[in-house]
């Protein structure tokens, strides 16, 4: 965090030891490669394959990987598998991010304000994380996509509304460590409001850990996205989801087992590749690891 | 102690009252709210409805619904499953048996193998067994439960044909092996997880107690490597463990219900599901009351067991 701050100069912010300790940890190194290499895959890779995601094609079910043009073979209806593959990356990656987006900032607003409020608020806000944690998040998560419609944008809003909690408690520990620094007393006696303290004061201090535990809620909503629509519940058909692609695989595992061993292996691609960058960053920004 | 007990049982009944606020809000949020059931039943016209609404007062303020419907949940009245008309908590109680099995059975593994993995990575710091455990633990933890189950029925069922794909046992034979055979796969699925977790967190507690003055007291006594290692070292390092297997409970409710779906175990997570399939929300409403209040209560006894281990918490 103070590194981040020192380290933000006009030049060669590229030299700073926060980026020299980034790039010599080698997974998360790794990580960035891999996630580059599969959003270019996502967002080129659909124009460049020669079938639609949503082509059906009746006389090529169940065609195994590298026939003909289906490098990854095709579905129970004939679609090319590599096709909704990428689509089905777009939709995941963009639900994750945007939950990520979402998450960041409802636990950010509620951590800032518990930590450098404290007293009652404090204790009732950090309650509620303590009651959301409480319940095993995939219950919770079901039972709100089974409530409301579940179109992208509502699976997006409820894993975020499930995964906010681990971010709010960071940054209300961190802020409350920070609440008694002198910069902040100094603010008060400028006369500065309570708001322009937490968020123009303390919070950039507190980004270091916001940006590591964002990182790895990216990881984890992919992870929940990909459980409730496996379950049926999440991103809809014909829309493909690397969840929903996982969704029937289990009854054709006998005859066709790369519908379910592809799409999962790009889930825990990409969920790895995320937790590899969190890692890297966490040591690059000079984390305390809390969670190990 | 009585302070202590009496400080942290308070936490767990307010902990309890915000549950209950959420489990309330997400019950009136179901299409159709407490009257789901009906709404689907097409002999019930828009007038039945109403009239039931005024009956089970739920045009009353929510707050007072709330009160009411609370108050019946500490009673024990829990309402009826739509499906069969069965109390919800006798129903849960159906299912709540075999998920116990399965997630003590994979709780047992993951701790033996995590606590094993953990200790020896502190113990031979940045060897390469502790690099591959670091590594593996990172990718163990994004690999999608539901997946690696699906992976391992291809493997070791269809391929190997050495375990069943699912179900708690083959009817017909209800031998304790015939159980094990079938309890196999599913507990080693749903503890990868775990087992990734507690080696993290029994490597950085034997690094902590490692570096403790008493670890050097025993060394000065010329005790030998291991025995420093396993009496004083393990000895405390396993503490702070306890207190974990209770903050991991909700994680594994959630892998359970998801393996049990991906095995045909006839547990409270293929409850859930099947329940929320057939829009049985009281049974789904029941579940999701159920499991926050097991979470809190294993907190609980998480910390009183540490609490009478560790006087140190206590006294302090």
């Amino acid at each position: 965090m103070t590194a981040l701050a020192a380290n933000a100069g006009p030049s060669r912010w590229w030299r700073s030891r926060t980026v020299r300790r980034f790039t010599s940890h080698h997974l998360a190194l790794l990580g960035v490669t891999m996630i580059t290499l599969l959003t270019l895959a996502c967002v080129f890779g659909p124009h460049l394959l020669p079938y639609d995601s949503l082509y059906i094609d009746l006389r090529a079910r169940f065609a195994p990987p590298l026939t003909g043009d289906h490098y990854l073979g095709t579905d129970p209806l004939g679609r090319d598998v590599a096709a909704r593959l990428f689509m089905a990356g777009r939709t995941s990656l963009l639900v994750a991010f945007f939950a990520m987006l979402l998450s960041t900032m409802i636990g950010t607003l509620v951590g800032v304000i518990a930590g450098y409020r404290g007293g009652w608020i404090g204790a009732a806000l950090m309650r509620t994380v303590d009651g959301f944690l409480s319940f095993p998040s995939i219950f919770l998560l079901l039972a709100l996509a089974a409530a409301l419609k579940p179109s992208p944008a509502m699976v997006t809003v409820i894993v975020a509304v499930t995964s906010w909690m681990e971010v709010a408690r960071i940054v209300e520990a961190e802020v409350r460590s920070l609440r008694e620094r002198e910069f902040v007393l100094a603010g008060r006696m400028l006369g500065l409001s309570g708001a322009h303290i937490m968020f123009r004061e303390i919070l950039p201090n507190a980004m270091g850990p916001i940006i590591v535990a964002a990182t790895l809620t990216v990881a984890h909503a992919i992870l929940l996205e990909a459980y409730i629509s496996f379950l049926g519940y999440g991103i809809q058909p014909p829309l493909p989801s690397w969840g929903n692609m996982l969704e029937g695989a289990q009854q054709y595992l006998d005859s066709a087992p790369w519908l379910a061993i592809i799409p999962g292996a790009a889930i825990t691609i990409a969920v790895t590749s995320f937790n590899f960058i969190g890692d890297g960053l966490r040591d690059a920004l000079d984390v305390r690891d809390d969670r190990v | 102690m009585r302070g202590f007990l009496l400080n942290r049982l308070s936490q767990s009944l307010i902990l309890l009252l915000i549950v209950s606020v959420i489990g309330f809000l997400v019950l009136n949020l179901l299409p159709g709210g407490p009257l789901a059931q009906f709404g689907l039943d097409p002999s019930m016209t828009q007038d039945d409805l109403e009239r039931l609404k005024e009956q089970l007062g739920l045009n009353r303020p929510l707050l007072i619904q709330y009160f009411d419907w609370a108050w019946r949940l500490l009673q024990g009245d829990w309402g009826h499953s739509f499906r069969d008309g069965a109390p919800v908590l006798a129903v849960i109680g159906r299912h709540v048996p075999a998920t116990l099995l399965l997630m003590g059975t994979s709780t047992a593994i993951a701790i033996a193998i995590g606590t094993w993995i953990g200790i020896r990575g502190a113990t031979h710091r940045y060897s390469l067994f502790d690099y591959m455990a670091t590594v593996g633990a990172m990718v163990a933890l994004s690999i999608p439960t539901f997946w690696f189950g699906l992976v391992g029925i291809y493997i070791f069922s269809l391929q190997l044909g050495w375990l069943p794909a699912g179900n708690m046992y083959t009817i017909g034979d209800g031998s304790v092996l015939n159980y094990l055979h079938h309890l196999i796969m599913p507990s080693i699925v749903l503890s990868l997880v775990h087992v990734a977790i507690w080696s993290r967190y029994m490597r950085s507690a034997t690094l902590d107690a490692i570096g403790q003055d008493f670890v050097k007291t025993a060394r000065a006594k010329g005790l030998s490597e291991r025995r420093v290692i396993m009496k004083h070292v393990v000895g405390n390092a396993l503490l702070p463990m306890i207190t974990l297997a209770g903050v991991q409970l909700p994680s594994i409710l959630t892998g359970a219900l998801v393996t049990e779906t991906v095995f045909t175990w006839p547990g409270m997570g293929r409850l859930f599901l099947d329940s929320l399939g057939y829009s049985d929300y009281p049974v789904v409403m029941g579940l999701l009351m159920f499991s926050a209040i097991l979470v809190i209560l294993g907190n609980l006894i998480a910390d009183i067991a540490v609490a009478i281990v560790d006087p140190r918490i206590r006294l302090g």
